[in-house]
Formats: C-alpha cells, sequence, structure tokens
C-alpha cells in the first residue's frame, strides 16, 4: 500500500512538474526563436531516440569517440570492405565515400548518391548491405559470451560427472536450463521434447543475452539488437522453418482440410488457418521487437526529459524514473525471452502433436511424457 | 510525422539477417554438441540415477521390514517352541515322579505284603511248633501223671501242679 501510495505522489509529482516547465521552457523557446537565431538548433527528441535506438555503422563510445566498423557492400561491380570512418568527416557528420559507387550515410544507412548529394535509388537498389555493424557485433558479442559461458558450463559436467555436486557457473545455469526443459518444453512439445529442447535453450539465451546486453547503456552494451526487427525476424523465421518441416500429416490436416466439421467448414476454415501459419511467426517477430523497442524509447524518453526542459531539476524526476523502468525492463528482458521460447516450443508441439483420433479438436499439447 | 520516421526501424537490414543467420547457425551447432547435449545428458543421467537410489532405498526398506517380520516370526515361533518344550518338561518330570511315586508305593505295598506273607508263615510255623511242643509235653506230661497215679494219688496231684508250673508257655 505504501508503495503504491508513493508511486501515486510521485506521478503526481512529475505531472504537477512537467506541467510547470513545459510552460516556462515554451516561453523561453519562443522568445529565444523571436529574438535570437543563434542559439543551437532545437533539441529534436524523435532524432535522438532514433540515433539511440537503431542500428549503425560505429560503435559510439563517448563524446566524439567510437569504434569504426567494417562496411561490406556487395553490388555489380563486386564485394567491397571499407571502415565506416571513411563515412565521416572529424566532426562525425556524413560525408561522400568513393567506392565503386558513391556512399553516404543517409539517417542510419548507406545510401548511394549522385554529384549534387541527393540519393541515387536505381543504382541504390543494386547494391546489397552486409555490413558489420554495431548490432552484428553486439551480437558477435553475446555469441562469444554465450559460448564462453555454456562450453565452460557444458565442460563442467562433463569433467565433474553426475556424481558431484555442480558449482559456480554450473550450479547458477543449471536451474534456468531445467525451467525451460520442464516448463517450457517439455509441456508444451510434448514426449519429443529432447529433440527440439537445444534449437529452444539457443533461442531463449540468445534473446535473454541481447535483451540484458541491450539495457547496458554503454559498451560492450547499448546496441538494441532484441529491439531491431531484423534479429527477431531470423530466429521467428528459424523458428517457422522448424515449425513447418517438422509439421506431420495431421498439422497439414488441420491447417487444409480441418477433421470433424462439415464440408463448407473445412473450406471456410482452410485459408484462414493457413494466414495462422504466417502470423504465428510475424507476432514472434513484432512482439519481441516491439517489447524491447517500446523499453528503450521509454527510457530515453525519460532521459531526454532533460534536454527538453533544459532544466537539471527535471533529472530529479526523470531519472528516478527511468531507473525504476530500467528495472522493469529487466524482468521484460526475462520475460520476452520466456514468451518467445515459450510460444516457440507451443508451436513445435502443436506441428508435431500426434492425434489418436479424429473428431478430437482439443489441444493436446500440455500432454507429457510423465517419465 | 514521427510515425513515418521510425518507418526505417520496422524494415529490416539484409545485413542483420545475414549475420543473424550465419551467427544463429553457429551458435546452434557448437552449442548442441559441445554444451546442451552433455548438460542435458549428464542433468538427464542424474536424475535418473537419483530416481534408482530412491527406488533402491525404497526396496531396501521393503526388504529391511520383511526381514524384520521375519525376525519377528521366528522369536515368536521360538517362544512358542520354548514353552512347548518347558511344559513338555514339566510334563514329563511329572509323571516321572508320578510314576517313581507309583512304583514306590508298589514297591512297598509288596514289601509289606511279603513281610506280612513271611510274618504269616513264621506266625503259622511257630503255632505249629507250639501245637507240636503242646502236643508232645501233654504226651509227656499224661505219661508222667499216668505213671505216678498209679502209685499216689496226694503226691499224683501235687505232681500234676509242679508240672503244670513247670509248663511255660514261652
Amino acid at each position: 500500500m505504501v508503495s503504491r501510495s508513493m508511486k501515486s505522489l510521485l506521478v503526481l509529482a512529475f505531472s504537477l512538474i512537467s506541467l510547470l516547465f513545459s510552460n516556462n521552457t515554451f516561453a523561453i523557446g519562443t522568445a529565444d526563436s523571436t529574438n535570437s537565431h543563434h542559439k543551437a538548433e532545437k533539441f529534436d527528441v524523435a532524432k535522438t531516440i532514433l540515433d539511440h535506438i537503431r542500428d549503425d555503422y560505429s560503435w559510439h563510445l563517448w563524446g566524439h569517440t567510437s569504434i569504426p566498423l567494417p562496411v561490406i557492400l556487395y553490388s555489380d561491380k563486386g564485394l567491397e570492405v571499407f571502415s565506416s570512418a571513411k563515412l565521416m568527416d572529424e566532426h562525425h557528420s556524413p560525408i561522400i565515400y568513393q567506392g565503386n559507387y558513391s556512399y553516404k550515410n543517409i539517417e542510419g544507412k548507406i545510401k548511394v548518391v549522385n554529384a549534387d548529394g541527393t540519393v541515387n535509388a536505381e543504382l541504390n537498389s543494386k547494391v546489397w548491405d552486409f555490413s558489420f555493424t554495431k548490432n552484428v557485433a553486439s551480437l558477435f558479442i553475446s555469441v562469444f559470451i554465450l559460448l564462453a559461458v555454456f562450453l565452460t558450463v557444458g565442460a563442467a559436467y562433463k569433467k565433474r560427472g553426475v556424481s558431484s555436486a555442480p558449482k559456480g557457473l554450473q550450479s547458477f545455469m543449471e536451474p534456468v536450463v531445467l525451467f525451460i526443459r520442464d516448463e517450457v518444453a517439455k509441456p508444451n512439445i510434448g514426449h519429443k521434447y529432447n529433440t527440439y529442447l537445444p534449437f529452444i535453450l539457443t533461442i531463449f539465451f540468445l534473446i535473454l543475452i541481447n535483451n540484458l546486453l541491450g539495457l547496458v547503456p554503454f559498451f560492450p552494451g547499448g546496441a538494441n539488437l532484441s529491439g531491431n526487427i531484423a534479429f527477431t525476424m531470423t530466429l521467428a523465421v528459424f523458428v517457422f522453418i522448424v515449425v513447418n518441416i517438422k509439421g506431420n500429416k495431421s498439422y497439414w490436416g488441420h491447417i487444409f482440410w480441418m477433421p470433424g466439421m462439415h464440408w463448407g467448414m473445412k473450406l471456410f476454415l482452410a485459408p484462414i488457418e493457413l494466414v495462422g501459419v504466417f502470423t504465428k511467426p510475424i507476432s514472434l517477430t513484432i512482439r519481441l521487437f516491439a517489447n524491447m523497442t517500446a523499453g528503450h524509447i521509454l527510457v530515453l524518453s525519460l532521459i531526454c526529459l532533460i534536454f527538453i526542459f533544459e532544466n537539471i531539476f527535471t533529472s530529479i524526476v526523470a531519472v528516478p524514473f527511468a531507473a525504476f523502468i530500467g528495472l522493469i525492463e529487466c524482468l521484460v528482458a526475462f520475460i520476452q525471452a520466456f514468451i518467445f521460447a515459450m510460444l516457440s516450443s507451443m508451436y513445435i508441439g502443436m506441428a508435431i502433436e500426434e492425434h489418436h483420433h479424429h473428431g478430437d479438436n482439443e489441444p493436446h499439447y500440455n500432454e507429457s511424457d510423465e517419465n | 510525422m514521427y510515425l513515418l520516421e521510425i518507418n526505417p526501424l520496422v524494415s529490416p537490414a539484409i545485413g542483420l539477417v545475414f549475420w543473424n543467420t550465419v551467427a544463429f547457425a553457429l551458435l546452434f551447432f557448437i552449442l548442441r554438441k559441445f554444451a546442451w547435449k552433455p548438460i542435458l545428458n549428464a542433468i538427464h543421467e542424474r536424475e535418473t540415477g537419483i530416481e534408482n537410489a530412491l527406488s533402491k532405498a525404497e526396496k531396501m526398506k521393503a526388504e529391511m521390514k520383511a526381514l524384520a517380520n521375519e525376525n519377528e516370526q521366528l522369536l515368536q515361533k521360538a517362544r512358542e517352541e520354548r514353552a512347548v518344550l518347558i511344559k513338555e518338561a514339566k510334563e514329563q518330570s511329572d509323571r516321572m515322579i508320578a510314576d517313581a511315586k507309583d512304583k514306590a508305593k508298589a514297591e512297598y505295598d509288596r514289601i509289606v505284603s511279603d513281610a506280612q506273607t513271611a510274618i504269616n508263615q513264621q506266625k503259622n510255623a511257630a503255632l505249629t511248633d507250639v501245637k507240636n511242643l503242646v502236643g508232645t509235653l501233654v504226651i509227656e506230661v499224661s505219661e508222667k501223671i499216668l505213671r505216678r497215679e498209679l502209685s499216689n494219688k496226694a503226691e499224683q496231684e501235687n505232681y500234676i501242679k509242679q508240672l503244670a508250673e513247670e509248663v511255660k508257655l514261652n
């Protein structure tokens, strides 16, 4: 009760202060814009937040220090690799780099530009961007961390055997692995869970580590990989492939010719079920992407309040709020990884489940082998 | 307006898709071979080990219980046997005592009857002897009386008295 009333108090204070400061700053802003034009350009919240949550060709560390990453482009003139530092001048503003074509970083994407600086859409479509971006670097860092952690744990099991109790990292990871096995894979996939467990475990831990790395505001965190739609889409496509390759006769039967229905109903249900095949991976993609991106935007917006109001005292409200949202995000990091793994195993379970009798449309994915 | 600007966010970049595919495939195959398999196998092995140990313990417990039961039964049987043995021994001893008593009594009876027989025989013999002696004495006395009678009547009577006094039935 106390915490709830504290929260409502905080919300009240926050609303009051924002009301107060917004009037002031708008007043100052208008005064400034009318009186003098030499003030620094207006703070663009949307651009700042977007810059922080999107992919980048270099990894910004602090101030004007950033790690340039390799840009890899494939076009009809062949493969070319160059440092992303060549796309920036000393003030970190984008410049044209003359490779096979003239390239320029426009709003976070490398585009082919004409001599006058406009985007050449025709040539642009010929260039495939396989750059080793910030997100790719973050991905490989997370892969490295996962390999380091789980190869150590795996080796520990091999070395220590089964008779001795797990120790250290091993005992830290075992409950999580067991949780995924007993609470996610076993009840949802059914008795063949052992085949799919490595896949589910890999997906869960890859998403979890990237969710958590995304919450760390500085290197090696800071990349918003799990809030990137390409990342979530790739994982969802992997799930889609596994589900549809492993889908058995009964799975396809339930899609195209629903058993136990009138033939008219069957015709009616077939397109709906077919759409369902594709909405499953799409929902996986968007759920993770949207959740992680939303969390990042929320934290960044709260921090941006300080710059919007141009008043240091805003931080009294904004920083605790950002910290609070950060805590929630920690929870969300686990929940989203869990949900992705949970739904993946549910989809796999629905695809491989055996129907023993026709006309039984009850889902069976809660059946598990009790042995 | 901002929504349009966010648009690049929802268009997946081919580069990241490519690297992600590579990285995920790599991660999956390496982890499956060197991490998940050993970890899951070890956990499974441990679980079956624990299960076996538990069932074995349960079996041992049941066996122990059966053994204890058997012991109890044996003990009970031994107790019963002991009781039977004691009873039998007591009966036997009682019987022996009774037998001995009977025997002793019979012997005693026999001895007594023997003694009585012997006494009777001797008494009879003695009586016969006495009778014979009395007969002889009577004859002797009668002879002497008869001889004296012939001479003196008074003396005769005296003599009879004297003789009568002499006769002492010992």
